[in-house]
């Protein structure tokens, strides 16, 4: 098992140095398939993992692949831990990556940098695998910086248009913040526990005061906040639909956004220790869910909606963080992985077909033209409003039954987030779908054509899942469950009371009635206009006019103290001192250099005389 | 030789030293040639060697003879490289008068 865990992780490596060296002699359908089939492997290479795991008694394997670092008292290896939790990250991850891989072959088809993209998206598995996979801290930062280099790369993909450019920067300046607070974990876990290692810092979790634990809880908050694009650093991820839009369905919606609530989750034991740092992240959580919901309702763009959505349940994962339902939040992460990669693929198959629109405004009634991506994008929008049996349901379900539990409070902005949910992606099914056909003043676009079959089959998988998803964690299916199979990773987690059948079945009508007001308020406001003012507030429009304040306090201060030095301290100060060191030098290099006579018998007398002294001193010391 | 050397006191050879040792030195103050002030190091080399080889001989030392060949090897290298840029300053301005190589100065 341990080598199959190993060639898993170093077979998206393998196709990277393959499309790397090979590159300038491969066709673009052999550099597709290359890039594709090592992660199709690295995908069946985990369900034999996978299914191995599931018949072993002991579920935590370590495999020591070789030592990295050993300094001092700091030892830390190259190696990977294979148990419930990193197994079920690796199978959607690499499954997704694998079904994106085939999409973008046709996705990308005449693209000139097409070698470069499947180089970066190989990187990027790669990365996300040793992210996953890693059995410390350290090694989950190399991953956890391979993954923000990778997005950085595809988002500022087409770097010739400046906004795709700046959308690059943004999203690194803003990841770095959260870097920042997952380095301060580190040090914090390694100064009180004097390990990286997981298994280690588990074993010695019940040792740390609780300031310190809450300490470390927020600082991984920090770094959850900027990677999974939660309040207050959400804002990078919707300029991040810059990028390629299957680099937005894998990295910014279904994989890589996603890592900060796996490390809280991975971190579980040291979040059990900080009642007040769980109940941060849960507050977090919610709120940024109820934010970026609203703001949802009031874009344009198909796929800043779609990104504004990921925020939003990101932010429900992160309540069921904080709630201390690790195995819900795993639930919902799988589960919106499957419909939100679904629903930007669609959303990309839609915007293939209209060359590149993207303003929803100029779509409608395409339900005809395209009779995949139609049922398909069906299929994710029921999934994400939460009607069931589709996989939404259950996973928001778990989420908000687990809520109900623990904080009305925090309940109660779930199901007010639930019903804007339903209503903003009905809001952009019927204007993409239903509806007159606006699309005809886009140039070039007479007769909207469905995509090849790499694009369609991909949908078409993911959206069985999104229909079939829920099984994995059916509430009355005991003991075959998704969270009886995470449970021995929380193992020091106390576990959530649950709630009374009675109970459950009055929560889930909540649900589903919450799916069904924003379903129906929708309907009535777009069925029969495209455009609404009332409903789309320039408020929400300018997303809270967060930029603006961040620009207010950030970047206006620091725009006047860059002017400010750049008006007096470089000329004053820094010039200053430059030519005075040169301006005094000359004025003793005028006094000296009279001393520099240029004959030479100067010179030797002046030898002769230094000479003379020195005797005359040697002589009187003697004496 | 050597009957004069054991007969002659230290003194003298010392006092010898001594003065060939300043006439170089005033050879090489007042004389403005390059090939006259060469002759005048050699002469305080030598000056020095002979004062090295007496007090060798007084004391009993050996060492004070091993420095003069040091001292002969390094002369003779040194006027290797002197008398060099001595001959290639005369084939550009026919003279070696070394008050005229002045262009250095600050």
């Amino acid at each position: 098992m341990a080598h199959i865990a190993t060639f898993l992780l170093l077979l998206p490596l393998l196709g990277y140095v393959l499309v790397l060296l090979l590159g300038n002699t491969l066709k673009e359908r052999a550099i597709g398939a290359v890039a594709t089939g090592v992660v199709a492997i690295s995908f069946i290479l985990t369900v034999v993992t996978f299914v191995m795991l599931l018949h072993r008694s002991n579920r935590e394997v370590t495999v020591h692949l070789f030592n990295w670092i050993s300094v001092g008292s700091l030892h830390v290896p190259a190696a990977l831990l294979v148990d419930p939790l990193s197994i079920t990250m690796c199978l959607f991850v690499t499954g997704i990556s694998a079904l994106i891989h085939l999409y973008s072959t046709a996705y990308m088809h005449g693209e000139r940098d097409y070698r470069k993209f499947f180089l970066y998206l190989n990187l990027f598995v790669f990365s996300m695998l040793v992210l996953v996979l890693a059995n410390n801290l350290l090694m989950t930062f190399v991953g956890w910086e391979g993954v923000g280099v990778c997005s950085y790369w595809l988002v500022s993909f087409y770097f010739e248009r400046d906004s795709a450019a700046s959308a690059g920067k943004k999203a690194f300046l803003y990841n770095r913040v959260g870097d920042f607070g997952l380095l301060v974990a580190m040090f914090l876990l390694f100064h009180f526990t004097h390990t990286l290692n997981y298994l280690g810092i588990f074993h010695l979790a019940g040792t740390l005061s609780p300031t310190v634990a809450t300490l470390t809880v927020l600082a991984l908050l920090l770094a959850a906040t900027g990677k999974s694009a939660q309040i207050p650093l959400f804002n990078w991820l919707p300029d991040a639909m810059e990028g390629p839009t299957p680099v937005s369905a894998l990295i910014h919606a279904a994989t890589m956004v996603t890592a900060g609530v796996y490390l809280l989750v991975r971190m579980s034991p040291v979040l059990t220790m900080s009642p007040d740092g769980r109940l941060t992240i849960a507050f977090i959580g919610a709120i940024t869910a109820f934010v970026a919901a609203t703001i949802a309702t009031s874009q344009r763009d198909i796929k800043k909606v779609l990104a504004f959505s990921t925020v939003s349940q990101i932010g429900y994962m992160v309540l069921a963080v904080g709630v201390g339902a690790y195995s819900a939040a795993i639930f919902l992460m799988i589960a919106h992985a499957f419909y939100k990669a679904l629903l930007f693929l669609g959303s990309g198959s839609v915007i293939h077909a209209l060359n590149g629109e993207q303003d929803m405004g100029k779509m409608g009634g395409l339900a005809k033209y395209l009779p995949i991506t139609f049922p398909a994008f069906l299929v994710g929008w029921l999934a994400i409003s939460g009607i069931p049996p589709f996989a939404g349901f259950f996973a928001k379900g778990d989420v908000l039954t687990n809520a109900f539990e623990h904080n009305k409070l925090l309940w109660a902005i779930g199901v007010i987030t639930a019903i804007l949910t339903a209503y903003y992606m009905t809001r952009l099914f019927v204007l993409t779908f239903r509806g007159n056909e606006r699309f005809h003043e886009i140039e070039g676009v007479h007769e909207p054509h469905e995509s090849p079959w790499p694009m369609t089959v991909p949908l078409i998988v993911l959206s069985v899942l999104a229909i079939v998803g829920g099984v994995i964690d059916l509430p009355w299916a005991h003991g075959a469950t998704l969270a009886h199979f995470l449970n021995p990773v929380f193992g020091f987690v106390p576990a959530v009371a649950t709630a009374s059948t009675g109970a459950q079945w009055g929560l889930a009508l909540v649900d589903v009635a919450a799916a069904v007001i924003g379903l129906l308020a929708a309907f009535a406001i777009w069925r029969d206009t495209s455009e609404n003012p009332r409903f789309e507030s320039k408020f929400l429009e300018h997303v809270w006019y967060w930029d603006n304040f961040y620009d207010d306090i950030i970047g206006k201060p620091l725009t006047r103290a860059a002017q400010f030095s750049d008006d007096v301290v470089e000329p004053k100060i820094i010039d200053g001192a430059v030519s005075g060191v040169g301006v005094s030098i000359r004025d003793s290099a005028e006094g000296l250099r009279k001393i520099q006579s240029g004959f030479v018998r100067q010179y030797a007398l002046a030898m002769v005389l230094g000479f003379a002294v020195i005797i005359v001193y040697l002589l009187a010391r003697v004496h | 030789m050597i009957a004069v050397f054991t007969v002659a006191p230290a003194a003298w050879y010392l006092v010898l030293g001594a003065l060939l040792f300043g006439i170089g030195a005033f050879g090489l103050l007042t004389r403005r040639s390059a090939l006259i002030m060469f002759m005048c190091i050699e002469l305080m080399l030598n000056a020095v060697n002979l004062t090295f080889v007496t007090f060798s001989r007084t004391l009993n030392d050996i060492a004070g003879q091993a420095s003069v060949f040091f001292v002969m090897v390094v002369a003779a290298a040194e006027v290797t490289v002197g008398l060099g840029i001595v001959v290639a300053v005369f084939r550009r301005r026919s003279s070696t008068s070394v008050d005229e190589m002045n262009e250095l100065k600050g």
